[in-house]
């Protein structure tokens, strides 16, 4: 059974509907490439997969175990986060709150994931640094062990590589797809930088509001929505 | 010096001051810290204007004042926050919109009814005298109830200030926690600021968390520190006034402009130190 299945999906943002009949499933170990202008509804739908705004119409049903609160969310960063005195490991072993419930302090089972995913990450020697002394691209490292803390199946990450330079982006990607190939993790990742992100993506689904495409890579590389997004430019390899 | 301060603590009004002022600039540091680091800063100004506003409308029509004003403070906390929420107008203009309008309708109640006298000068830059028993039993319950929070929910607290998207999108109800900081907020401001005053009771609120946020790095030292720095500058602060005989409210003002330029210059000092040592 797949994790994610959407039939028919209506979302609406500010009662105007930007979603409409979406399908598409997301089985363990994919990794899919969210797409798409702005505007087309990417934001709306993490809204949506989160259980943070409920369907117009269709549905979203989780399967395989999955609770929607045992998603590893990594939002876009925020300003006020730019300059905010917090240690890395008080903000990674946040990502542990879901799992806690009412109870109000941390335990050492939380402590231990919290350090588990540092050193996942290979942040460890940040451990004690606060977070925005940082560069952009441990900043995101730290949000992505926090993720983790919060999910063992599924990241969903928003934006992952935005406001990061070419050498920061690449070395982001490498550490998802490790997690996605070697943890097991199974990723939905939105983005802009598409030609780089299909590149490491299993399955692409593009947002448009008149044809939208989900499927494989491959299959997407040979799609129309492709050639007006990629400009014709795409290697067919 | 020591003599001065018990000559200061035998008058019963300047104890209940103490009382008070001690309790409500520990809240204050409390909720500054999670307001400030949400950007929020500006709502304690904004409230103290409502505050001022409803205490003139409740003196011209004899109601109790605290009775009165705390609930309009809070309903004016909770519009504030859903304002700023739903992102139409942004929170700062939102904030100069009814802080402008809560003054606008005070200044005309008080010049209508009793004209601009003390009292109203008293609201505006605080007083020392106006502190009553009831004043200290309620802000005992306040400071209780922000200990609670900020105790037993601290992890929350921390998730919801740092992140409210990834909070709320990992089953953290982020909307209670901000109404909850709205509504201390709003009690803490009406019961401070008729000893701060209405145009300095903000200073509680931004002053120690900015404070501490120039020396500290992780959120449990900014909000310990925090707590600390609001204590001692309101000590000193009182004490100076009652020596140099100047309002309490502008001379804890004064003492927390000393901790900033204090801490700023030590971090500016270690930031030199630091690049020597390279």
């Amino acid at each position: 059974m797949s994790l994610i299945s959407c039939e028919n999906l209506c979302l609406a943002y500010d009662d105007k509907e930007v979603i409409s009949n979406l399908s598409f499933q997301v089985n363990r170990g994919d990794m899919l490439c969210i797409v798409g202008e702005n505007g087309s509804g990417k934001t709306t739908l993490i809204k949506g997969l989160l259980g943070l705004i409920s369907p117009v119409r269709g549905s979203i049903t989780m399967g395989d175990g999955l609770k929607q609160k045992e998603i590893g969310y990594m939002p876009q960063q925020t300003v006020a986060q730019k300059d905010f005195p917090a240690s890395v490991f008080e903000i990674v072993i946040s990502g542990c709150l879901a799992s806690r419930g009412i109870k109000p302090f941390y335990g050492r089972k939380e402590k231990n994931l919290a350090i588990e995913n540092i050193k996942k990450l290979g942040i460890e020697e940040l451990k004690n640094r606060c977070y925005h002394e940082l560069s952009g691209g441990q900043q995101q490292r730290v949000l992505l062990a926090r993720a983790l803390c919060a999910t063992k199946t599924i990241l969903l990450l928003d934006e992952p590589v935005a406001a990061l330079d070419p050498v920061a982006t690449d070395e982001l990607y490498h550490v998802i797809e490790d997690l996605n190939k070697k943890e097991n993790i199974t990723v939905i990742m939105v983005s802009h930088d598409i030609k780089c992100s299909i590149g490491h993506s299993t399955h692409v689904l593009h947002l448009q509001e008149e044809g939208t495409f989900f499927g494989t890579v491959s299959e997407y590389k040979h799609s129309s929505q492709a050639k007006r997004f990629l400009g014709g430019c795409c290697n067919h390899d | 010096m020591i003599d001065m301060i018990v000559e200061m603590m035998s008058y019963p009004f300047m104890v209940r001051a103490v009382v008070v002022g001690v309790l409500v600039s520990l809240c204050a540091a409390l909720l500054g810290v999670s307001l400030v680091l949400k950007r929020y800063s500006m709502i304690g100004d904004g409230l103290s204007h409502v505050g001022f506003g409803a205490m003139a409308v409740a003196t011209a029509f004899n109601f109790a004042p605290l009775a009165f004003s705390i609930p309009v403070v809070i309903l004016a906390a909770f519009l504030l926050l859903r304002i700023s929420e739903s992102s139409k107008i942004k929170g700062d203009s939102a904030i100069a919109v009814i802080s402008t309008g809560a003054l606008a309708l005070g200044v005309i109640t008080v010049s209508l009814t009793t004209g601009m006298n003390t009292d109203v000068s008293s609201y505006m830059f605080g007083s020392i005298l106006s502190m009553t028993d009831g004043d200290v039993v309620l802000s005992v319950v306040l400071c209780l109830c922000v200990l609670v929070l900020f105790i037993f929910f601290y992890t929350k607290i921390f998730a919801v200030t740092f992140d409210e998207s990834f909070a709320k999108a990992t089953g953290t109800k982020t909307g209670i926690y901000n109404s909850l900081i709205a509504l201390l907020t709003a009690v803490t401001v009406v019961l401070g600021m008729r000893m701060m005053g209405a145009l300095l009771i903000s200073a509680l609120i931004i002053f120690p968390a900015l404070t501490s946020m120039s020396l500290c790095k992780t959120f449990k030292s900014v909000t310990i520190c925090s707590v600390i720095l609001s204590l001692v500058c309101f000590l000193i602060g009182v004490t100076a006034s009652y020596g140099l005989n100047t309002p309490t409210g502008a001379t804890v003002v004064a003492a927390n402009i000393m901790a900033l330029a204090v801490f700023k210059l030590v971090s500016l000092l270690k930031i030199r130190l630091f690049r020597n040592r390279i």
